[in-house]
C-alpha cells in the first residue's frame, strides 16, 4: 500500500471536478457555485447509484456487462408508483417494490446467462426489450405521480446539505467495504480475475455473479423510485441517459472492464465531473451537437491518459 | 482453439443455427399470411434489411479482432445526416466527410492496439463524437438525397429481390474474402493469436487498420442505402443496429474471444433479425408488446445455440 496507490487514477475524476468547479466560479462569480454543485450532487447521486451496480456486474468478469439497466430503471419506476398509487400513498411499499422488481430482473438476467449460455450482452438486451414492453404496456404515455413523502425526500434539505446524495454516499462506502472487508466482495474480485482459481479456491462462482446482477437490478430499481420522486413522476425514457453515462463513470472511476478490480469511490469523482461539466456547457449555452462531441472526446482523452488499473 | 478456427469443416456448423432460424422464420410468416410468398412480398418483407446487414458485418469485423463496437448505429446515423446534407448540394464535401469519419475510426482501432484500451469504452466515447457530429450537421431529422441513390435502393433486378441479392453478394463475398484467402487468415489471426502473427513477422497495427477500415467502409454503406430508404437523414435513425448488428454475429456462430466468426452466418442473422420485425407486424401484435416479442424471438432463435455447442462437445 503505498502512496500512489491511494492516490492512484481514480481520483483524477475528483481533481477534474474540482477544477471544474474553479472554472464555473470564476466564470460567473462565486455565488453560483452552490446552487450548481447541489444540482450536480443530486443528479450526480442517481447516476453513482446506476454506476455502483453496474461495477459490481462489470468487476464479475470480462464481458460481463448488464445492459437492461435503462428499462429496469423504468419499470421499476412504472410499477413502484403504481403500487403507491394503490396503496394510497405509502412511500416504504413503493422502496420495497422498486427494489424487489430490480432483484427480479438482475435475477432474470443472470439465468438467461447461466441457462442458454449467452452473452451477458446479449441476455440482458433481450431482457431489456422485455422488461420495456411491460413498462410500455404499465404506464402508458401517462406520467404518474410520486408518493409526497417520497418527492419532499429527495428534495430535503438538513442544515442546507441534500440528504439523498449523502444518502447515495452512505451506500458508496457500504459498497466500497463489501470489495475491501466483505466476503461476497473478495469472492466477487477473485471471480472476476480468474473464474477458474476461484471455482477451485472454492468459491460458488455461479452465486456470486447471481448475486451481482441482482445488487446491480436493485440499485437501477432504486434509481429509478428516486428518479420519479426527484423529477416528479415516472416517464418512458427516464432511463436512457444512465446506460453509456454510467458505464463511462465506472470505467472512469477506476474500475477495471477486464474484471477483477473494482472501485465504488472513484465513481463519485467521475459522477461529479460529467455533470459540472454538463452544466458548465450548458451555461456556456453550447449546441446540444457540440456538447456531445465535447463529451466523446473527453473520455476517450481520458481513457487514453489514465493509466489502467493493474489486474489484468 | 486456433487449430480448430482454420480446419474448414467447422465452418459450416455456425451457419447451421441461423439458417435454421431464418427458414423457421420465414415459414411462420407464410403460414400466418401466405400471399407474402412471391417477389413483391420478399421485397417488402425484406426492405429494410440491406443497412442492417452491412452494419452487421461491420460489428463481426471488430468482433473478430475481440473488440466490441457500441458506436456502430452512431456512426451510420451520421452517415446518413452527411448523405441527406451534403450528397446533393456538394457531393465533394460528402465523400471528404465520410473520408475524414473513416479515417478517425481507423485511428480509434489503433489507439485501442498502442494504448491496450478497452474497445467497449472507446467506442462508448466515439458514439458520442459520432452523435454529436451528426446533430451538428443535421439537428433535426430532414434533408433530401439525391434520385440515383433512391432508385438504386428501389431498383427491381431480375430473378430475385434487391435485398436476396444484396444479402447473397454480401455473404459470399465476405466469405470468400475472410476464410479462403490467405490475407483472411492474417486478419482472422490478428484476433485470435496475435503473438503468433507478429512472430510470423507480420504487422499487427496494419491487419487492424485494415479490418478497422473495411469496416468503416461497411458502415458508410449502410448508412448511404439507409438514407436512401427513408430518402433523408436522421442522427438517431439507428442505435438499434449497434447491438442488433451483436446479436447478428453471435447468432451466426461468432463468440467474443477474438477470431471466430462467420460471414454467411452473420449474414443470416441479420435477415432473421430484420425478418422478426416484420413478422410481428403481420401478427397483428400491439405496437407496445412488440419490442418485448423481439426479445422474445432473439432468446428462442439463440437458445438453439445450447444443442449446437453440446454437438460440439462431444
Amino acid at each position: 500500500m503505498t502512496l500512489a496507490r491511494y492516490f492512484g487514477p481514480w481520483t483524477y475524476g475528483f481533481v477534474a471536478a474540482a477544477l471544474l468547479l474553479f472554472a464555473i466560479a470564476a466564470w460567473s462569480g462565486a455565488g453560483s457555485v452552490g446552487p450548481t454543485l447541489s444540482t450536480a450532487l443530486a443528479f450526480g447521486a442517481i447516476s453513482v447509484l446506476v454506476g455502483t451496480g453496474q461495477m459490481f456486474v462489470i468487476a464479475s468478469g470480462a464481458g460481463n456487462i448488464d445492459l437492461s439497466v435503462p428499462s429496469v430503471l423504468t419499470l421499476a419506476a412504472y410499477v413502484s408508483m403504481t403500487a403507491v398509487a394503490s396503496t394510497g400513498g405509502l412511500a416504504s411499499i413503493g422502496l420495497v417494490t422498486a427494489l424487489a422488481v430490480g432483484m427480479a430482473a438482475g435475477a432474470l438476467n443472470y439465468a438467461a446467462i447461466r441457462f442458454l449460455a449467452l452473452p451477458p450482452i446479449i441476455a440482458t438486451l433481450a431482457w431489456s426489450f422485455i422488461f420495456q414492453s411491460f413498462a410500455f404496456n404499465l404506464g402508458g404515455e401517462a406520467t404518474l405521480k410520486p408518493p409526497p413523502a417520497l418527492m419532499a425526500f429527495t428534495t430535503l434539505r438538513f442544515l442546507g446539505i441534500q440528504v439523498m446524495p449523502l444518502v447515495v454516499m452512505g451506500l458508496s462506502i457500504l459498497a466500497a467495504l463489501t470489495l475491501v472487508r466483505g466476503v461476497w466482495g473478495r469472492q466477487l474480485l477473485a471471480t472476476g480475475q480468474s473464474e477458474r482459481a476461484a471455482h477451485f479456491a472454492g468459491v460458488r462462482v455461479g452465486r456470486v455473479r447471481l448475486v451481482a446482477y441482482m445488487v446491480c437490478g436493485a440499485a437501477a430499481g432504486l434509481a429509478g423510485f428516486l428518479l420519479a420522486g426527484f423529477t416528479g413522476g415516472a416517464a418512458l425514457n427516464m432511463g436512457d441517459t444512465y446506460l453509456l453515462e454510467a458505464i463511462a463513470i465506472v470505467a472512469l472511476g477506476g474500475t477495471s472492464v477486464a474484471g477483477g478490480q473494482a472501485n465504488a469511490i472513484g465513481i463519485w469523482g467521475a459522477a461529479l465531473f460529467f455533470n459540472l461539466m454538463g452544466t458548465m456547457l450548458n451555461m456556456f449555452q453550447i449546441q446540444a451537437g457540440v456538447r456531445f462531441v465535447t463529451m466523446g472526446l473527453l473520455i476517450l482523452l481520458i481513457v487514453a491518459i489514465v493509466p489502467r488499473p493493474q489486474a489484468r | 482453439m486456433a487449430e480448430q478456427v482454420l480446419r474448414p469443416s467447422s465452418a459450416l456448423l455456425p451457419v447451421l443455427l441461423p439458417a435454421v432460424a431464418l427458414c423457421v422464420m420465414l415459414g411462420a410468416i407464410f403460414w400466418v399470411q401466405p400471399r407474402a410468398m412471391n417477389y413483391f412480398g420478399f421485397t417488402l418483407l425484406l426492405k429494410l434489411s440491406p443497412p442492417l446487414v452491412f452494419a452487421a458485418l461491420a460489428q463481426m469485423l471488430i468482433i473478430l479482432l475481440g473488440d466490441i463496437d457500441l458506436s456502430n448505429g452512431a456512426f451510420v446515423g451520421m452517415v446518413t445526416c452527411i448523405a441527406a446534407v451534403f450528397l446533393v448540394s456538394s457531393p465533394a464535401t460528402a465523400a471528404l466527410l465520410m473520408v475524414l469519419a473513416m479515417a478517425v475510426y481507423v485511428t480509434l482501432g489503433l489507439l485501442i492496439l498502442w494504448r491496450g484500451l478497452p474497445s467497449i469504452i472507446v467506442s462508448l466515447g466515439a458514439s458520442f463524437i459520432w452523435l454529436g457530429a451528426a446533430i451538428i450537421i443535421l439537428p433535426a431529422p430532414g434533408g433530401s438525397v439525391p434520385g440515383w441513390l433512391k432508385a438504386a435502393m428501389t431498383w427491381k433486378p431480375p430473378l430475385l429481390p434487391l435485398p436476396v441479392w444484396i444479402a447473397l453478394a454480401a455473404a459470399l463475398l465476405g466469405e470468400y474474402l475472410l476464410m479462403h484467402t490467405s490475407f483472411g487468415v492474417i486478419l482472422r489471426a490478428a484476433g485470435s493469436n496475435p503473438r503468433a502473427l507478429r512472430r510470423a513477422g507480420w504487422s499487427i497495427a496494419m491487419a487492424r487498420a485494415t479490418v478497422y477500415g473495411v469496416a468503416a467502409l461497411l458502415l458508410a454503406l449502410s448508412g448511404l442505402m439507409l438514407s436512401g430508404l427513408i430518402t433523408s437523414g436522421d442522427p438517431n435513425i439507428a442505435p438499434s443496429y449497434t447491438l442488433l448488428g451483436v446479436g447478428a454475429v453471435i447468432l451466426g456462430g461468432g463468440t467474443f474471444s477474438g477470431g471466430q466468426v462467420s460471414p454467411v452466418g452473420t449474414v443470416l442473422g441479420a435477415l432473421t433479425l430484420s425478418l422478426a420485425g416484420s413478422f410481428l407486424s403481420f401478427l397483428n401484435i400491439p405496437p407496445t408488446w412488440q419490442i418485448g416479442a423481439q426479445g422474445v424471438i432473439l432468446f428462442l432463435v439463440l437458445a438453439g445455440r445450447i444443442l449446437l455447442d453440446r454437438g460440439k462437445r462431444i
